[in-house]
Formats: C-alpha cells, sequence, structure tokens
C-alpha cells in the first residue's frame, strides 16, 4: 500500500476554517474589519490549496485510491467501535473542491456585499460562513457515517445560524427555525437508517457499507429508504422541500453558498458515497428518481409565478436538485455528481448575481420593481446572463451537458416507468427555460419599474471579481465532462469519478464505452435538448415581453388559469397543509395536554390526595382541642373498655 | 495512609467544611463564601485522584470497611466503580459551580445557605460510593434535608408549596424503599447489609422479589422522574434558587436510575427484566411527554425542567432496554444531562439576576446586547438537544442504537423526542434572544462578567470535550455497566 | 371482719367519684382534687390485695400506699403550681379556657 504525504495533511482541509472559525469567533470585532476581511476567505482558501494537493496525487495514483487519514477513536464498546477519520477519494476531492473553490469566491464576495454590516456583526458572519465550510468539508471527508452525520447536522446548524442571522427580524429568525426543525426531521429517519444499517452489515464505516453491501431481507432497501428520507430534508425535496424557500431570508451570499451550491447537494452526495449500497436497492433507486423528478417539475411550475428573485432562485435548485437526484436515481451517480458541480457553478453565478442587484437597488428583491438593470448595470447582466444561459441548457454553457448527461441516462435506463420519467424530466427541463426567461426579462429587460432599478449600481472590488470568476465557470464548466459522443475520453470528470462506483452497477452514462449505437443516440438528443433549451428560451422570452398582454389577459380571463397562478404563488398551499396538519395541533396539543393531563390529572390527583390527608386531618381535629374534660372522659372511657375487655371471660 | 482513605476524604471533606463554616462568625460573609468554595474546590481536586487511579478493568475500587452498626450488620463500607466514579465526579464538579454562582445571589442566611449545600454535597457523594444498603438509605434521605430547606428558605414565592411537594413526593417513595430494606434484611438472613452478600444471597421467592422490587423501584420512578411521577420536579425547580436547581438537576435526577443500576438490577434483576418494558414504555412516553409540555411552557425554568422530564426518559430507556450499548448510552446521558442541564440552569440564573423574571415573554432581543450570554446558550442548548459532535449525541445515539437492536420500533418513538427537542430549544432561544428588545428593561442588560464565565466554561468546555471524544469516559463507565446489565454482579 | 369485696366496693366508689370529678368538673381545684380521690381509691385497692393474697407479706400493699402518697403530694405541689400560673395569667381556674398551646 502506497503512502502519499499528503495523507498526513488531509486534517488541513477541515482545520483551516475550523481555526478561522475559533479565531475570527472568539477575538470578533477585536480583530478589526481588514483581519476579518483577510482571515475569512483565507481559511476556505487554504482548504481549498490542500484539496488541490489531494487532487493531484489522487490523479497520480491508481484508479479508485482513496486517501485516508485516522484521527481518533470516538469510541470503542466492544461491538461497536467508531473512529474519527477523514478520507479523500476522487468524490470526495471533487466535492472539497467545490466547496472550499466556490465557498472561498462567496467569501470573497461577501467582504463586499457584508461591507455596510458593524464590525461585531460582520466578524459574526465570517464566523458562521467558515464554521459551515469547516462542517460542510466534514461531510465531505467523512470516512464513516457517524462523522459524515456531524457534518449533516452541523452545515443544518450553520444553515439555521445564516438563515436567521438578522435575528432582529423574528421572520428570519422563524425561517432559520423551520429550516433546522424540518431537517431535524429529515435527520431522524438518517439516524433510524444508521441502526439499520448497523444491525444488517455491523457497520458504519463508507468503504465496509459499499463493499459488503447486500440486500437480505429488505434491510439495505430499508436502510437506503431512509437516508433518502434524510436526503430530502437536507437536500430540499418533496416532500420536507418547504424551508428552502423560506431560507432565502438569509444574506444572499448565503444563499449562494449554503442554499444553492453545496449543503443542498448533500443528499446527492450522500448516495454517491453510499453508491454501492444503493446499488444493491433498486427499489430505493426507482423511489429516488422519481420523487427527484416530481420535486423536479413541482419546484419549477412554483419558480415560474415567484416575485421575489431569490424565491425563484430557490425554487430552480428545488427542481434542479430534484433533476440531480433523478440522475442517481437511475444509477447514473457521475451524471448527477456533474450536474451537481456546473449547479454549484451556475447556480453561485445566479445568487451572486441576484445578490449585485439586491445590494445595487439597496435590498429591491421584487421582480416587479426591477426591470431595464442591463443598462444600469452591464457586468453583472452579462454575468448573470451566463448563469441564466447555462441553468436553462443553451449549449455550449455548462448545465447543457450535465443536463443533457441526466436526460440521456434517464433515456437509457431501466428504472420502473421510464417513459413517464422521462416525459417529466424533459417537461422539468423545459420549465427552467421559462422561469430563467421570465426572470431575467422581468429584472434585466424592458423600463425600470421603481425609482431603485432606475438608480442601481454595479457592484465593485471583491464582488465584481468573485462574480466574474464564477461566471467564467459557469460557462465553460462543461468542459470538465464533455460527453463520449463529442470527443473520446472526453468525459474526464466522470472518468475519474466512475471507478470509485466499479462494480457498482451504475448507468451507462457514467464513463459509457464507444458503443456506436448508443453514441449515435446521444447525439441525437443533445441535438434535441439543446433545440429545446434554445426554442424555450425564447418562447419565455417572448411571452414576457411581446406576448405579456395577451397573456395577462388570458390568465385574467380564465378563472381555471388564475387559480393555477395563484396556487403555484402559494406554493401549491403545501406548507399550509403542514401548518394546519402538524404544526398548529402540536402547538395546541402540547398546550392542551399540559394544561389537562399534567395540571389537570396528574397533579390534581398529587394535590386531591393531599387534600384527603388534610380533610382527614380535619375530621380528627376535635379529638385534640385541647378540651381537659375531653381527654380524661376519652381516658376514662378507654380504661373501662380495656378493663371490660381484659376480663371478658367473667362476663361469658 | 492518604490514599488509603482517599474516597472518605472525598466524601466527607465537605461536610467538616460545613461544621467548620457553622463555626464562622455569621457576618463574616466573604469567609463563610471563601471557605465553602475552597473546600468544594479542594473535593474536586481529590476525586481527579480517584479518576487518575482508577483501573476501569478493576470492578470496585478504594474500598474501605469499617464496623459501624455492629448488631444490625450495618457496615462503613465504601468503594467506587465505574458507574460510581463518574456520577462522584459529576456531583464534585457541579457542586463548586453552584456555590460559586451563588456568590451574589444569595444574600440572607448566607452561613445556612452554604451549610446546606455542604452537607448535601456529602449525602449526594455518600449515595453514590455506599456499597452497604443502610448507609446507602441513610445518605439517601440524608440528601432530602438540605434540598428541602434550600428550596423551601432560599426559593420563590411559591417555596413552601415546592418544597413540601418535593419532600412528600420523596418521602413516600423511601418509606417503600425502606419497608423493603427492612424486609429484604430478614429475609436475606444473616448477610447484614452488604450489597454484594444481599445480591449473591439466598434467593427470593418469585411474588416476594416483585414486591420488594416494586418497593424500591417505586422510590427511584419518583427521583427521576418518570411519568406520571414528574410534577414535583417543575414546580421545585421554578422555586428552587440557582443553586438547587443545578445540583436537583445535575446530580440529584441521576440518583433514580443510579438507583435502579445499583440496587433494582442486582438485587432483584428477574423482576427487573419482568418490568423493565413497562418501565421503558413510560421512559419513553416520557420522553415525547416531556418536550411536548416544555413546548407548552412559558417559565424558562419549567421549560427546561420538563426537557429533563424528556432527557431522564432516554436514560431510563437505555438502562430498561436490555441492551448494553445502550445502558451506557444511557450511563453517559446521565452525565451529559448533568453537565448540561446544569449549565442552561446557571445561565437561567444569570437572567433572573438581571431581569427578576423567568417569563419568556419578558425577554426579547437579548443577543444584541448580550453576545457571549447568547453564545453560551446557545452551545448549551445545541448540546442538550444532541447536535453530533457534541456530549449530548453521544449518549442519545448510542441509547437509540443499542434500543433499536432489541426493540427498533421503541427506539423509533422515542426518536420523536430528538426531533421535539430542537423545537422546543429553539423556540426558547428565539423567544429570549431574537427579535427587537420590545421591553425597556432589556437595554443595557450587562453580558456574562469574569464570574459567570468561568463556572460556565468548565460546562462548555465539557459539552466539547465530552462529544470529541466520549471513548475516553465511556470507557470507564462501560465494564461496569455492562456488567450490571449482562448480569455479572454488582 | 376483714371483707375484700367491702374494700373494693369502697375502692370502685372513690374512683369513680373521682373520674366523674375529673370529667364533668371544670373546676382546675375540684379536678385536681378529684384526682387525689381516684389516686386515694387506687390505694385502698392495693392495700386490701395485699393484705387478701401476699400473706405475711402484706405489709408490701401498705408501702405501695405509701408511695402513692408521696406521689400524691408531689403532683398535688406541681398540679397547684402551674394552677396558680394559669389563675395568675388568666385570672380564673376553668380547664376548659385553657384549650390553646399559645401562652
Amino acid at each position: 500500500m502506497t503512502h502519499y504525504p499528503i495523507e498526513a495533511q488531509l486534517h488541513w482541509i477541515v482545520l483551516a476554517p475550523l481555526l478561522g472559525f475559533a479565531l475570527i469567533g472568539l477575538a470578533g470585532a477585536r480583530l478589526g474589519r481588514g483581519a476579518v476581511s483577510l482571515l475569512g476567505p483565507a481559511a476556505p482558501g487554504v482548504a481549498f490549496v490542500y484539496a488541490l494537493d489531494a487532487l493531484q496525487a489522487l490523479r497520480g495514483a491508481p484508479e479508485a485510491t482513496v486517501l485516508a487519514e485516522p484521527l481518533w477513536s470516538w469510541l470503542d464498546l466492544g461491538a461497536l467501535s467508531v473512529s474519527v477519520g477523514l478520507r479523500v477519494d476522487a468524490l470526495a476531492a471533487t466535492l472539497a473542491l467545490v466547496v472550499t473553490g466556490v465557498g472561498f469566491l462567496i467569501h470573497v464576495y461577501s467582504v463586499g456585499y457584508m461591507g455596510h454590516e458593524p464590525d461585531g456583526s460582520y466578524a459574526r458572519y465570517f464566523a458562521f460562513l467558515n464554521l459551515f465550510t469547516f462542517a460542510m468539508l466534514v461531510l465531505v471527508l467523512a470516512d464513516n457515517l457517524v462523522v459524515f452525520f456531524v457534518g449533516w447536522e452541523g452545515v443544518g446548524l450553520c444553515s439555521y445560524l445564516l438563515i436567521g442571522f438578522w435575528y432582529r427580524d423574528l421572520a428570519n429568525s422563524d425561517a432559520g427555525r423551520k429550516a433546522f426543525v424540518v431537517n431535524r426531521v429529515g435527520d431522524l429517519a438518517f439516524v433510524l437508517g444508521m441502526f439499520v444499517a448497523w444491525r444488517a452489515f455491523g457497520t458504519l464505516d463508507f468503504a465496509r457499507l459499499n463493499q459488503e453491501a447486500h440486500d437480505d431481507g429488505g434491510l439495505a432497501t430499508l436502510c437506503t429508504l431512509l437516508f433518502f428520507i434524510g436526503a430530502t430534508g437536507k437536500s430540499a425535496q418533496l416532500p420536507l422541500h418547504v424551508w428552502l424557500p423560506d431560507a432565502m431570508a438569509g444574506p444572499t451570499p448565503v444563499s449562494a453558498l449554503i442554499h444553492a451550491a453545496t449543503m443542498v447537494t448533500a443528499g446527492v452526495y450522500m448516495i454517491g458515497r453510499l453508491g454501492g449500497l444503493y446499488a444493491v436497492a433498486p427499489a430505493t433507486l426507482a423511489v429516488v428518481a422519481w420523487v427527484g423528478c416530481l420535486t423536479a417539475l413541482y419546484a419549477g411550475w412554483v419558480a415560474l409565478a415567484q416575485r421575489d428573485i431569490k424565491k425563484v432562485l430557490a425554487w430552480s435548485t428545488i427542481s434542479q436538485l430534484g433533476t440531480m437526484f433523478v440522475a442517481m436515481g437511475v444509477g447514473a451517480y457521475a451524471s448527477g455528481l456533474f450536474h451537481l458541480v456546473t449547479h454549484a457553478f451556475f447556480k453561485a453565478t445566479l445568487f451572486l448575481g441576484a445578490g449585485a442587484v439586491i445590494h445595487g437597488l439597496a435590498g429591491e428583491q421584487d421582480l416587479g420593481r426591477m426591470g431595464g438593470l442591463a443598462r444600469r448595470m452591464p457586468v453583472t447582466a452579462l454575468c448573470t446572463l451566463l448563469g441564466a444561459l447555462a441553468l436553462a441548457g443553451v449549449p455550449p454553457l455548462s448545465g447543457f451537458f450535465s443536463k443533457d448527461a441526466i436526460l440521456f441516462a434517464v433515456g437509457v435506463s431501466s428504472v420502473p416507468g421510464r417513459s413517464a420519467l422521462c416525459l417529466l424530466a424533459w417537461s422539468a427541463a423545459a420549465l427552467t427555460g421559462l422561469y430563467v426567461a421570465r426572470m431575467m426579462t422581468l429584472a434585466f429587460l424592458g423600463a425600470p419599474r421603481s425609482a431603485a432599478a432606475a438608480h442601481a449600481h454595479e457592484p465593485r472590488g471583491t464582488m465584481a471579481f468573485a462574480l466574474l470568476v464564477l461566471a467564467a465557470l459557469a460557462a465553460a464548466g462543461g468542459a470538465l465532462g464533455l460527453p463520449e459522443a463529442v470527443a473520446h475520453g472526453a468525459d474526464r470528470l466522470g472518468a475519474f469519478l466512475a471507478p470509485g462506483w466499479a462494480g457498482a452497477g451504475h448507468g451507462p452514462a457514467a464513463g459509457a464505452g464507444g458503443h456506436a449505437g448508443l453514441l449515435e443516440a446521444e447525439r441525437a438528443l443533445m441535438l434535441r435538448s439543446g433545440l429545446l433549451g434554445v426554442s424555450v428560451l425564447a418562447v419565455g422570452v417572448l411571452a414576457c415581453t411581446a406576448w405579456g398582454g395577451a397573456l395577462e389577459a388570458l390568465f385574467e380571463a380564465d378563472p381555471g388559469l388564475a387559480a393555477l397562478r395563484r396556487a403555484a404563488l402559494g406554493r401549491f398551499y403545501v406548507d399550509e397543509v403542514y401548518g394546519a396538519a402538524v404544526v398548529r395541533p402540536l402547538v395546541a396539543g402540547s398546550r392542551l395536554l399540559w394544561r389537562v393531563v399534567d395540571v389537570g390529572l396528574v397533579d390534581a390527583v398529587v394535590n386531591g390526595l393531599a387534600r384527603l390527608v388534610g380533610l382527614a386531618a380535619v375530621a380528627l381535629r376535635p379529638l385534640q382541642g385541647g378540651l381537659l374534660r375531653g381527654y380524661a372522659a376519652l381516658l376514662a372511657a378507654a380504661t373501662v373498655l380495656l378493663v371490660v375487655w381484659a376480663a371478658r371471660g367473667w362476663f361469658r | 495512609m492518604m490514599s488509603d482513605h482517599l474516597l472518605s476524604l472525598v466524601t466527607f471533606l465537605p461536610l467538616a467544611a460545613a461544621l467548620g463554616v457553622a463555626l464562622v462568625e455569621r457576618r463574616a460573609e466573604g469567609a463563610i463564601r471563601g471557605l465553602s468554595l475552597l473546600a468544594s474546590v479542594a473535593t474536586f481536586v481529590l476525586s481527579l485522584g480517584l479518576w487518575a487511579g482508577f483501573d476501569p478493568a478493576a470492578g470496585f475500587q478504594f474500598l474501605e470497611d469499617a464496623e459501624w452498626i455492629a448488631p444490625l450488620g450495618a457496615r462503613y463500607h465504601v468503594g467506587v466503580d465505574g458507574l460510581s466514579l463518574v456520577l462522584v465526579l459529576l456531583t464534585t464538579l457541579l457542586s463548586p459551580l453552584a456555590l460559586a454562582a451563588s456568590w451574589r445571589s444569595v444574600g440572607r442566611a448566607v452561613k445556612e445557605f452554604h451549610v446546606a449545600l455542604l452537607v448535601l454535597e456529602t449525602a449526594m457523594l455518600g449515595v453514590f460510593v455506599a456499597r452497604d444498603l443502610l448507609l446507602f438509605y441513610v445518605f439517601w434521605e440524608a440528601m432530602l434535608i438540605p434540598m428541602y430547606l434550600l428550596i423551601g428558605v432560599w426559593g420563590g414565592p411559591g417555596r413552601f408549596y415546592a418544597a413540601l411537594k418535593f419532600f412528600v413526593y420523596t418521602l413516600a417513595g423511601s418509606v417503600c424503599m425502606l419497608v423493603g430494606i427492612v424486609y429484604l434484611y430478614v429475609a436475606k438472613g444473616s448477610v447484614g447489609f452488604d450489597l454484594g452478600q444481599l445480591a449473591s444471597g439466598a434467593a427470593l421467592g418469585p411474588s416476594e422479589e416483585r414486591w420488594l422490587y416494586w418497593a424500591f423501584a417505586l422510590a427511584f420512578m419518583v427521583k427521576v422522574p418518570l411519568f406520571p411521577f414528574h410534577t414535583w420536579l417543575p414546580d421545585a425547580h421554578v422555586e428552587a434558587p440557582t443553586a438547587g436547581s443545578v445540583l436537583l438537576a445535575g446530580v440529584l435526577l441521576k440518583m433514580g436510575a443510579y438507583g435502579f443500576l445499583r440496587l433494582a438490577l442486582p438485587l432483584f434483576p428477574t423482576a427487573f427484566w419482568c418490568f423493565a418494558p413497562l418501565v421503558a414504555a413510560l421512559a419513553i412516553v416520557g420522553v415525547i411527554y416531556g418536550a411536548l409540555m416544555a413546548l407548552a411552557q412559558e417559565d424558562l425554568k419549567r421549560l427546561i425542567a420538563y426537557s429533563s422530564v424528556s432527557h431522564l426518559g432516554f436514560v431510563m430507556l437505555g438502562i430498561a432496554s436490555g441492551d448494553p450499548l445502550a445502558a451506557s448510552g444511557g450511563v453517559y446521558q446521565m452525565l451529559n444531562h448533568g453537565v448540561s442541564t446544569g449549565a442552561l440552569f446557571l445561565l437561567v440564573g444569570v437572567l433572573y439576576e438581571r431581569r427578576h423574571t423567568r417569563l419568556l415573554g419578558d425577554f426579547g432581543g437579548l443577543a444584541a446586547g448580550m453576545p457571549r450570554l447568547a453564545t453560551a446558550f446557545l452551545l448549551i442548548a445545541l448540546s442538550s438537544i444532541g447536535l453530533p459532535g457534541l456530549n449530548g449525541f453521544a449518549g442519545e445515539f448510542l441509547v437509540l442504537l443499542g434500543t433499536f437492536q432489541v426493540r427498533p420500533l421503541w427506539a423509533a418513538t422515542a426518536g420523536l423526542g430528538v426531533v421535539l427537542g430542537a423545537v422546543y430549544m429553539l423556540r426558547c432561544y428565539q423567544r429570549v434572544f431574537h427579535g427587537e428588545v420590545v421591553h425597556e428593561e432589556n437595554r443595557g442588560l450587562a453580558d456574562l462578567d469574569a464570574r459567570e464565565l468561568a463556572c460556565l466554561a468548565p460546562l462548555g468546555l465539557l459539552t466539547v470535550v465530552m462529544g470529541l471524544f466520549p471513548g475516553r469516559f465511556l470507557a470507564v463507565l462501560d465494564p461496569t455497566v455492562r456488567a450490571l446489565v449482562e448480569g455479572g454482579g454488582p | 371482719m376483714f371483707s375484700l369485696r367491702a374494700c373494693l366496693v369502697v375502692s370502685a366508689a372513690l374512683l369513680a367519684t373521682g373520674v366523674y370529678g375529673v370529667v364533668a368538673r371544670r373546676n382546675i381545684i375540684i379536678v385536681l382534687l378529684s384526682v387525689e380521690v381516684m389516686l386515694n381509691g387506687a390505694a385502698l385497692a392495693f392495700a386490701a390485695f395485699g393484705r387478701q393474697w401476699l400473706g405475711a407479706a402484706g405489709h408490701a400493699g401498705q408501702v405501695v400506699v405509701l408511695l402513692t402518697m408521696a406521689v400524691a403530694a408531689a403532683e398535688a405541689g406541681v398540679g397547684l403550681a402551674l394552677l396558680l400560673a394559669f389563675e395568675r395569667h388568666r385570672r380564673c381556674v376553668d380547664s376548659d379556657d385553657a384549650r390553646t398551646l399559645r401562652g
């Protein structure tokens, strides 16, 4: 077994952001704004350099090499032994680079975006952001489920902290709480999944779980399903998606980093991480694909109706995550991960662009009060446009290739209900083009619809820098994984990742051989999906500009359509259903239970017993009234009785 | 010489200090506080010696055995195993913190307060180290009096009701136990009160064993407290002074579970396992019910008290599930609960000192003015709801993992408590710290000062250390607990 | 000449008279007097039983009588002292007035 020097350094990848958090968190505003602005981005920057080192080592190493650094034993109790260790393989290295790379850029962007904050709050922001980077890297580099879960809930905590960052507004705090609690529901399932895994396989290590996976008695299916429920929480899939749109209450760079590029993709990563285990549970994979697809479609519809620019992006994120789950569900792990990477690029670009718009418009988020921004902020408009085109799947931007790979994988998969799934997946892809077109048109084209929009200003300095770099990545990121149909060996990401799942039954889309028929089919599909992307986008832009009036009239005229629009705007009332079915009964029920059972029953019984004793005492009190003659009479009577009893034989 | 009697020294040093304090001039409050704190810190340092000299593989250690009441065969027999040791350390750690936290908040009858607290410490330690049933019972009852006084004299407006309720509840339980002890003593013949010999002596009849088990179990169920014997706890906590709450939650609530493991299980193993499903069911009800109750509360202390009911439910579930992993997790959860709930009560004490209220509605928006307090509160709250990486998670994880192996549905149901935990704790945190400041009184409150930070820092540090390195602590207690659960005798 | 029965009848009569006095009268002086009467009743029974059953050791019964007299005297002393204190405090000697534990 070869040793790589980087193996002893892996801990720096997670330690750097942790140190950043500790320094900024403990010293706080005393560090000074300049030091925080340097330290904050430096933490993920250092981690990025170490992650690059790891990547270099992996590229030079044989396929499926795993770099590992055992740290300490968490606990060791006979049967159950859990150690804390880091593990970097191709999959983890890819994710770690995305997390630290995109993370670094977003930290840099934040220096400008959060510049108006007071010193204390500025330091707190970077401390939390570093803590998040730390937790996310723990999740990515974990070598077993327990450590993974530490990162998994850790990112949830940071999400809670950052959504509620402006805690003076209780709405933000509520949104943070909602995110944490909804995630906890998923996490309960995840923990139960761990218990099933331990019972079934006697281990919680990723490597052993993937190798020794088998589905005796459906336990693998059960535990993968439970893990997936956890993933629906973290990655905002049906039915636990409700927290993500609310999470937009946090600062926009947070939305970009946590709620678009990294944390919410943890569920997808988890399935990739446990690829071997999922491969033996085809039923779960089918569920994953279908849930992902329905979520993609549903969220696409809702995105189409939103008025808040960040909400559009949030619903789009849910939709894109659904697309990734479709890929995982049909076994095209590499395609799913590819989409994860490109999505991190273009969605971060879009969010940072939206952030620049919000920043430029002094906090305005309503699309209805924007318009004509392309002239006022051309750089932002261009960057956002690149992100938008990538999201809509317009060739040759990054999103086109990754989405195309997924659509192709669905087409050639053997998932139950493939044709329907295919149709729905294509519809979801078409919807993407529509809402992207609507958002871009409303924000950047036409005339300004508010004073703020008329006086918008371009971002400068760090914000512009980060935006430009990410836009370039969004545009060119597709080069990582060009399909085999374009050139042999072009799918570098797929080739890098695929050996990790060797024998895990992944779909043909990942590193497929040069089967001529498949290649031909893929070329045809690329043409169709490219055309679809462009044409839907064009239709969308037209619908929002030239045909806007006619469409509006149509919606007004037809009550059915109007109701549909209202329903989409209201997220199809899922939140209301949860509120009525879970939240309010829980709160009211707990009050009722307290008043009726605790105070009214248990305590009443206790106090009643006490009162009974008191009453008995009251009844006996006259016997001890202090009346001397009474005592004497009692004494005499008792003596007489005693004597009579003693002499009872006499009287017989 | 000293190491021969180290355990007695640790146990009785606070009592000796209490006598010393009693001799100090009443007006010399500084001397009283200083002497008490010094003694309890010294106790803690000495107890670290126990930790250092302890060998996890070797059963009972630091044994001392001397004649006590010869005609009855009761002996002064003390010793610690892994289970006792960790609880002794918890006690010696929390006591000085409770004393330090009362530095300013207790203003009247200062001398009596410190005497009561020190006597309480010796009594608590005595319960954990006793190897003789009569000695155990003496310490067990001795705990009651100082705690009764702490609530009844230095408590809040409803202190008489609360103190009486606490006293009567606990006494009702322990009287049952006393009857059980007497019966057991007679039934077992001439073995005296030695716990080891009582467990291994002549076998009891099945119905005899069941009755005796219930006599003991009732006392412990009240102490835990298991649903539906829990209603004394919220009242006691609400009225108790900070130090009382810290020790009540931190140590006294461990007595019930300790009693189950130390007495009920080895003395009546058949009955224990026969009724374990019932105990587990009550524990699960407690987990959910306590969490729901906590959700409905408006008083911070009452909320934390109910959260204790929920957490102690996890402890009892672990012990009653029959799985050694779960039992070790349960005991670990006892420590975690002591650390994090103790810290929570310290924090509530800090708030109360400043605002003289504990109602959630009277706070709001404190995070801006008191960032250190907000951070400390968040850390402890997260540890309390079992955030992975902090101590609460390790305990709950083991309890649920172990339970799941034998009874999956029990574990899944109790797991709901984890979700509800996040609901009530974050609600509480939000009500106190988030939002705008709506009450003028909350403006300009002083943040944690150095003394308060010094009180909280050890506990805050422990939540992290015990979360990252649970193996270090579990290695000490696991062999004992495993042997108990697997039937290796006490 | 000596009749145990006659002695016991007188003894019982004395005791009953005393009991009646203690129970029925409120004047504490009378109550104390009645107690003395009861004691004398009991003492008479002792002396009579000693004479009847103990034979040569019959004086043992009379010893008890003497002892009873001594106790009665001591009791009367303490009782009257208490009575005086009570009378001084309350200005009356009614036992029904002495029913609270407060001074």
